[in-house]
């Protein structure tokens, strides 16, 4: 039940791996809620804990993101009007 | 400069160039750095400019567009709201259609915190739980003693336009008690529903239950959410005199400003922030070769407009739930595939 959302994300945050060859994703058709991805590794490494790496920096990057912008919030820096 | 420009999106006159830029770890010589959690984390930067009731302006910076866009499609699309979703109309004898006005009244965005409650699938029954209540019981009458010649139906006709003033709360169960605090209504009271005229009658049921944008646009928390990469707008060469006045001109106000320079007045780039890149620049000939139009790739403006049933702010901070959640789901759901192929091994 992915699509871009998930999708691109996750081609993303696999691609940054040094270990992984070649990262890509299709939506085979658009009114089936279904992404191909292929993850091709160098020997170094096992694609399917490159996508688990993946799916966890991920997380991360979100929870980066989301503590930075809670700590902005509380900051207080910004105007309320306009 | 070369290592900035890495960074731009260049804006020509007939195309867009350096797209999608070089992003991977073997795009680049040795110079490149593989991706480190404290490096993303020091590269990070959000600036809230502005946070009003409906709205958040705030700047995104060292990001990769896929997640900028991942966050931008969840906002629209994945944060639950409540909604309008069942119409059981009792008596309707308007001019409006049942379908049509059921529809219309799908649309009405409805104060009610979607937190508060459960989804409600197909099988379920209503619960106090799943779902809020509403009544819409009008008529429409002839006000007496209004002089023949008057012409405005308001003032003729009592309840000849319905507004969504009109629907009124059930509360059902413990809801009364649940939202003592803030009770469930429409956000605005002035959103015109149908129109009637003496003798029609609407009288109708609605039940109010918690969706995504993904299934129905009514359920969209916000009235848009969009995102635009900061312009850098480069000068190469100095831009003086007249031209500079007319460099100008050709640029939204604020943007570029004209300043005496050793004597000469020279166009210098103010606020970059306000460009809205019309490219008009590109459509003279005498800017040749002397000004480059680019974006900077990993800069975001985001601008986020609620509807007002979440706060603006409050919907940033759950999209980013949302994208950490399906990335948990995805996780297990790998797990329990690798588990489930070494057991058939």
């Amino acid at each position: 039940e992915e699509d871009h959302t998930l999708g691109n994300s996750l081609r993303w945050a696999i691609m940054q791996n040094s270990q992984v060859d070649f990262c890509g994703y299709s939506i085979p058709h658009p009114s089936e809620a279904k992404t191909n991805l292929r993850i091709q590794t160098t020997d170094r490494s096992n694609a399917v804990e490159s996508m688990g790496k993946g799916l966890d920096d991920l997380r991360s990057v979100c929870q980066i993101i989301k503590g930075k912008f809670q700590q902005r919030l509380r900051e207080d820096n910004y105007s309320r009007t306009g | 400069m070369a290592l900035e420009d890495r960074n731009r999106v260049v804006v020509l006159k007939d195309r867009v160039e350096n797209i999608s830029g070089a992003d991977y770890p073997m795009g680049f010589d040795s110079e490149d750095v593989p991706f480190h959690l404290e490096n993303f984390r020091d590269g990070l930067d959000i600036k809230i400019i502005r946070v009003t009731p409906t709205d958040i302006e705030f700047d995104l910076i060292g990001v990769d567009a896929s997640i900028a866009n991942a966050l931008r499609r969840i906002l629209i699309a994945e944060i639950p709201t409540m909604a309008i979703e069942k119409v059981y109309m009792i008596n309707n004898t308007g001019i409006m259609q049942d379908e049509v006005l059921a529809h219309r009244l799908g649309l009405i965005p409805i104060l009610a915190d979607p937190n508060e409650f459960q989804w409600k699938r197909s099988g379920d029954p209503p619960t106090d739980q799943n779902t809020i209540v509403f009544k819409l019981d009008v008529a429409c009458k002839a006000i007496p003693n209004v002089p023949e010649s008057e012409t405005d139906p308001k003032k003729k006709y009592e309840n000849s336009s319905i507004y969504s003033s009109h629907i009124v709360w059930e509360p059902k169960g413990d809801q009364e008690i649940r939202f003592a605090n803030s009770p469930v209504r429409p956000i605005h009271d002035d959103i015109l529903v149908t129109k009637l005229r003496p003798g029609q009658v609407i009288n109708c049921e609605l039940h109010c239950e918690k969706g995504v944008g993904k299934d129905h646009a009514k359920f969209s928390p916000v009235a848009t959410a969009s995102y635009r990469l900061l312009p850098d707008i480069q000068i190469l060469e100095d831009i003086t005199g007249e031209d500079a006045e007319f460099f100008r001109g050709c640029f939204p106000p604020g943007v570029v400003d004209v300043v005496e320079e050793n004597g000469v007045r020279t166009a210098r780039v103010v606020n970059p922030r306000k460009d809205t890149v019309s490219r008009e620049v590109l459509r003279h000939k005498q800017f040749d070769g002397k000004v480059r139009l680019t974006r900077v790739r990993d800069h975001f403006i985001f601008n986020v407009e609620s509807t007002g049933t979440i706060a603006p702010e409050m919907l940033v901070s759950q999209a980013l739930d949302i994208l950490i959640e399906k990335c948990d789901i995805s996780k297990a759901a790998l797990e329990k595939a690798v588990k489930g192929s070494e057991e058939d091994e």
